[in-house]
């Protein structure tokens, strides 16, 4: 008996915690918004994501088997997580041909080509994304209609509509704010039920997959930022609430902005990570060319990542 | 409620024991008593094979300033004084004594009768410390007459008497705060006399409700009696509430500096099952024989804390227990997050030991390492304020300076980070292996 005993340093228990658990949660916190999204564009939602889904666990299956040459990574759950989020930021009607790209450069330009989960600086859906909206804007930007209004996000309307002279009033008078919390609005299919979104997060938030700092922080700053502008210049700018409940405020805020890889190592730094997103992503909304900009503003924030580990907080100062 | 300021996890505490009262283990055949169980240089031994000893007698005496005298815990012949392999299966130089009935040194008084009362001066008390070869019994095995003088120009004025047993299923000093409560205190009072301190706190974890409550009551009656204040502060269920630097910083709210030492800002910390051997080596004359071990596992029979004489086989006390389960894969000295896995179950119980965890299948092997996803959680649990995650790359690359600049010293090597990985790195590993040679560079370049 004596002689077969394992020998191994402390600790000697482990949480139950691995990573494929953690990523199961994930999942489970994205069901709501996906019955949402069906509810709301109809069973195509489903079809976009098996396709996103399969191609992302297939096209990361086939990289690290035959270029990377590891053990199979898809287990874990990762490759799954990304296809659902890519899907979440097409709208309904995009052709599925386009779906199977942006998978491709989702996992093999936005993830393997770093050696995979945890080592890839971008968030892959978001790098996905980006590219199909660059490359491909028209169909990235015709959503269906929803409930007889025009196949415009709110988003898009508004900023058209103070382009072309109307008053912020005008654009509010179109918008029940209701609508906006439900998700009965237009735009890429997972992020329009804010309010399942929301539950998503709290159900992350309970299972510690993630902690309150960064969707705060994101939400916290774009609410503080458009408040100001608001309050200067009603006429002029959309109020706070607006902003949250359109967009990819949600989605970012709490499914995006926090995952693991590309978002900062403390929580501190997650503060900091989050409030460039939310002022990023106002700054765009507001001034730039695009009607939203919580993609862009991701993806330069994941860039500073590296930069922000390198603060050191608490007693580690020296 | 009280608690430290950072990181921290909550293991789940399988205190299988802690409703089992003490029981006095059966003497060994053979006792083997390590002349190195404590901190600091080993004893020299002091008796030849085929000397007759009895109980309490001195057999090895401290081999220099930091370093404990060691007592024959058994009476009976000595058959030999050569290496010994212990748990570890490393062979150390040990007493071994064949046990021939169970005669005591006649100096010590072992009736039940509690002695309250002590004329000792300060240097007294500690000496009868020293003489008695008490170590911290928590399982650091700091030779405590050393803890209890002061270096010259530090003055200890907080005493913190450390009850918190965050270890998963140990309970033994669970069970001598509810039945050696009396013992404790006076204990306590003796060490807070020596080091002339004013204010003695006693911290223990809030899922011992019935020790709290124990403990406040037997203050309370013996207020009188005590020559100062002793507090009890219930503590947050949070691992590692009872390292040394984060009980000093959850009841008084200081910081050890990076490298320093409680003294550095006034505190003595002592265990609960030190206080009760000082009380029985100042009031009974007693040396440190024997201590209480936590037997315990899923698969135990029958988990028990057993008073154990020192030098008793490791396996008498599964025996005890109920038997070594045909499964086991592991067994531990100490509790699971920071306890050593032997190799040898014939290695003998020390004054360290506080518990045997016998492991099961399920339990024994790590699950593969995958890559790290970077979630910061390391960082999070953290109580030092760490960032384990980059120690260990760094580790890995071998860049000590920038080891050293993350200060990989202070790590307390309580296992938070690698208990929490869900990737499963075995973070600790590799800091324990990079501090090892950071302290290795930073000694070389203090005696340049």
């Amino acid at each position: 008996m004596a002689n077969k005993l394992i020998i191994s340093q402390s600790p000697h228990v482990f949480t139950p915690r691995g990573t494929t658990s953690i990523m199961g949660d994930v999942l489970i916190a994205l069901l709501p918004a996906l019955a949402v999204s069906v509810w709301v564009f109809g069973w195509q939602v489903l079809a976009v994501t098996v396709v996103s889904v399969a191609c992302c666990v297939v096209f990361e299956w086939l990289i690290q088997r035959y270029l990377i040459k590891g053990p199979a990574t898809i287990g874990n759950l990762s490759a799954v997580v990304t296809g659902v989020l890519l899907a979440f930021n097409l709208p309904s009607s995009i052709p599925l041909w386009l779906v199977i790209l942006g998978s491709f450069v989702a996992i093999a330009i936005g993830k393997m080509t770093f050696g995979g989960l945890g080592k890839n600086p971008f968030n892959p859906a978001l790098v996905g994304r980006v590219f199909l909206l660059i490359a491909y804007p028209v169909q990235m930007t015709s959503f269906p209609p929803v409930d007889g209004m025009t196949g415009a996000t709110p988003l898009a309307l508004a900023k058209e509509a103070l382009k072309g002279g109307c008053s912020v009033s005008d654009v509010m008078a179109q918008l029940n704010m209701n609508d906006l919390l439900l998700g009965l609005k237009s735009g890429s299919f997972g992020e329009v039920a804010a309010l399942a979104l929301i539950l998503g997060g709290l159900y992350l938030l309970a299972r510690k997959v993630i902690t309150w700092h960064i969707p705060v922080a994101v939400l916290g700053t774009m609410a503080a930022f458009s408040a100001i502008l608001w309050f200067v210049a009603p006429d002029t700018y959309l109020s706070p609430a607006v902003h949250l409940l359109t967009g990819g405020a949600m989605l970012g805020a709490i499914f995006m902005a926090t995952d693991y890889s590309t978002s900062p190592m403390s929580r501190r730094g997650g503060l900091i990570f989050g409030a460039g997103i939310g002022l990023i992503t106002i700054i765009i909304r507001v001034w730039g060319a695009y009607p939203e900009g919580m993609s862009f503003a991701i993806l330069i924030m994941n860039a500073l990542v590296p930069l922000i580990n390198r603060i050191k907080f608490g007693r580690a100062t020296r | 409620m009280k608690t430290f300021p950072r990181g921290g996890i909550h293991p789940p505490s399988n205190k299988l024991s802690a409703g089992e009262p003490i029981k006095v283990l059966p003497l060994p055949a053979s006792a083997v008593i390590p002349l190195s169980q404590h901190l600091g240089a080993p004893a020299v031994a002091q008796v030849a094979k085929g000397d007759k000893v009895v109980v309490g007698q001195l057999i090895a005496s401290a081999g220099g300033f930091v370093s404990a005298n060691v007592h024959s815990p058994v009476s009976g012949t000595v058959t030999a004084v050569e290496p010994v392999a212990n748990g570890s299966g490393v062979k150390v130089m040990s007493v071994v004594i064949a046990v021939e009935g169970d005669e005591w040194l006649p100096t010590i008084d072992r009736s039940p009768n509690l002695v309250t009362d002590c004329r000792l001066e300060p240097s007294e008390i500690v000496a009868k410390i020293a003489e008695a070869g008490i170590v911290g019994m928590g399982g650091a095995t700091f030779p405590t007459q050393v803890k209890l003088s002061p270096p010259p120009g530090k003055k200890a004025e907080v005493l913190i008497i450390n009850g918190v047993e965050c270890e998963p299923y140990l309970t033994s000093d669970h069970r001598i705060m509810l039945e050696h409560t009396s013992q404790v205190i006076v204990g306590v009072g003796l060490i807070a006399r020596a080091l002339g301190v004013e204010k003695t706190y006693i911290g223990v974890e809030n899922n011992k409700p019935d020790a709290i409550e124990q403990l406040r009551k037997v203050v309370a009656e013996m207020v009188r009696a005590l020559p100062h204040h002793i507090e009890v502060v219930p503590l947050k269920v949070r691992y590692p509430q009872g390292g040394e630097k984060q009980l000093i910083a959850a009841i008084t709210g200081r910081a050890v500096p990076s490298m320093g030492l409680p003294i550095d800002v006034g505190c003595v910390v002592q265990n609960v099952g030190t206080a009760l051997a000082v009380y029985e080596a100042v009031q009974k004359n007693k040396p440190l024989i024997e201590r209480v071990v936590t037997l315990t596992g899923k698969d135990i029979p029958a988990p028990s804390n057993f008073l154990t004489r020192i030098g008793t086989p490791v396996s008498d006390l599964i025996k005890a227990a109920g038997g070594l389960p045909v499964d086991t894969q592991k067994v531990i000295g100490g509790g699971p997050m920071m306890g050593r896995a032997m190799s040898n179950i014939d290695a003998p119980v020390t004054k360290g030991t506080s518990g045997i965890l016998v492991v099961g299948p399920k339990e024994a092997s790590r699950c593969a390492e995958t890559a790290c996803i970077k979630c910061g959680k390391c960082v999070t649990v953290c109580p030092m304020a760490l960032e384990p995650y980059l120690l260990s790359r760094l580790t890995q690359k071998q860049l000590w300076s920038e080891a050293e600049a993350g200060a990989i010293f202070d790590c307390i090597e309580c296992g938070s980070c690698a208990y929490t990985c869900p990737a499963r790195v075995p973070l600790l590993d590799w800091i324990r292996l990079g501090k090892t040679e950071v302290n290795k560079i930073i000694r070389t370049r203090l005696s340049c």
